[in-house]
């Protein structure tokens, strides 16, 4: 039995990189991903619609809209319902304002940190409606797919979420 | 339960393999509003941190502008700083100055006053105008929704013609792993009388508080 779960064990690690990087969250670390990294998570197809927010510690607006993504992620969590938090703060500001804002926050929701600094290169991929500027959410699943470049309040985004659910 | 897990993220992981290239985006074609490549640039009259007013008309001899919108906080603006004063240095000589704009609303972003502007020019020693949008229409009629954000206009039978949109260059956080210098290689091509070949970038920035 033993042997078996080693061998189970070497074969997730050694077959899948994201997988790796998601067992490292579960020990509460944020993951730094660059854009091809990040891009699996912009694109699964199974039943769970995702919330990806692109935020920043910086972002004022970003900031204040993240209690709501929290409250949907805990509410709809039985609609299969997925928030992921995308952190655009300067890596080396990683353990120094990131971790700890989540700490105090309280933020359960999944958080990668993305570390690419070609953002002309890929800010087209997450959205061509992009300018750039966050906050920015995208709410999809394997039938839709809506970008939004403005903030929310928890109303707005739980109306939003019901139009794609 | 250790196997029942195992499972599980034996099940993701097959999952995200599977979905791996299968990255879709939607093709929603929206308009921002705004000026686009080509539009003609209204002038403007703000307020300098030296207390006096600026318009284009203060420049009878450039060739051009480089507009930038930016802030006094956000760390993309911050980490552009320098880089502006380098450019304002380096193309002023030649014809383009660099005008920068805080659109900024200080009722909605404390850091943002016009006093704290006024520090920010001081300390950083600002070799050009950095003027408040006290009505805040400046920043919508360009339709600037970030800090930075570029807009290179180029002097053409006295319009102000709109030839690049965007970033400064590909590595807003370090200048020093900068490869392509967008704004700068767009005002190059201008000054050899050449057309602009990358005329459009996109860049995280702050969005404009107001």
């Amino acid at each position: 039995m033993k042997h078996l779960l080693y061998t189970l064990a070497l074969m997730v690690v050694f077959s899948c990189a994201e997988n790796k990087k998601e067992v490292a969250l579960v020990k509460e670390k944020v993951p730094v991903f660059n854009f091809d990294e990040l891009q699996p998570l912009l694109s699964k197809d199974n039943d769970t619609t995702y919330i990806v927010n692109f935020w920043a510690t910086w972002c004022k607006p970003c900031v204040k809209e993240m209690p709501y993504f929290e409250k949907i992620n805990t509410q709809y969590a039985k609609d299969k319902v997925k928030v992921v938090f995308v952190s655009l703060d300067f890596p080396d500001k990683l353990e120094t304002q990131v971790i700890p804002f989540l700490e105090k926050n309280n933020i359960k929701s999944q958080v990668v940190l993305l570390d690419d600094a070609d953002a002309n290169s890929w800010i087209p991929r997450v959205s061509k409606e992009w300018s750039g500027a966050i906050p920015a959410t995208i709410i999809y699943n394997s039938a839709t797919r809506k970008f939004y470049e403005r903030a929310f309040n928890y109303e707005e985004l739980e109306n939003e979420l019901k139009i794609i659910l | 339960m250790k196997t029942k897990s195992l499972s599980i993220l034996m099940f993701f992981c097959l999952i995200g393999i599977a979905t791996f290239s299968s990255f879709k985006i939607t093709e929603a074609e929206e308009s921002i509003a705004g000026y686009t490549i080509g539009s003609e640039a209204a002038n403007i009259n703000l307020k300098n941190v030296d207390n006096t007013m600026v318009s284009y008309d203060n420049y009878p001899d450039a060739l051009g502008f480089i507009v930038i919108f930016t802030c006094n906080t956000c760390p993309y603006a911050v980490a552009s700083e320098d880089r502006i004063i380098a450019l304002d240095k380096e193309f002023k000589s030649k014809g383009y100055p660099v005008i920068a704009i805080n659109p900024n609303n200080p009722e909605v972003q404390p850091d943002d006053t016009f006093e704290l502007m006024q520090e920010k020019a001081k300390a950083k020693g600002f070799t050009f105008p950095y003027l408040y949008d006290e009505s805040q229409t400046v920043h919508a009629e360009y339709g600037a929704v970030k800090t930075p954000h570029v807009y290179l206009l180029q002097k053409e039978n006295k319009k102000r013609i709109v030839r690049y949109i965007g970033a400064i260059d590909d590595n807003v956080r370090t200048a020093d792993l900068v490869k392509e210098r967008f704004l700068a290689n767009a005002i190059n091509e201008l000054l050899a009388g050449k057309e602009v070949t990358l005329k459009e970038t996109k860049a995280i920035g702050c969005s404009v508080k107001q």
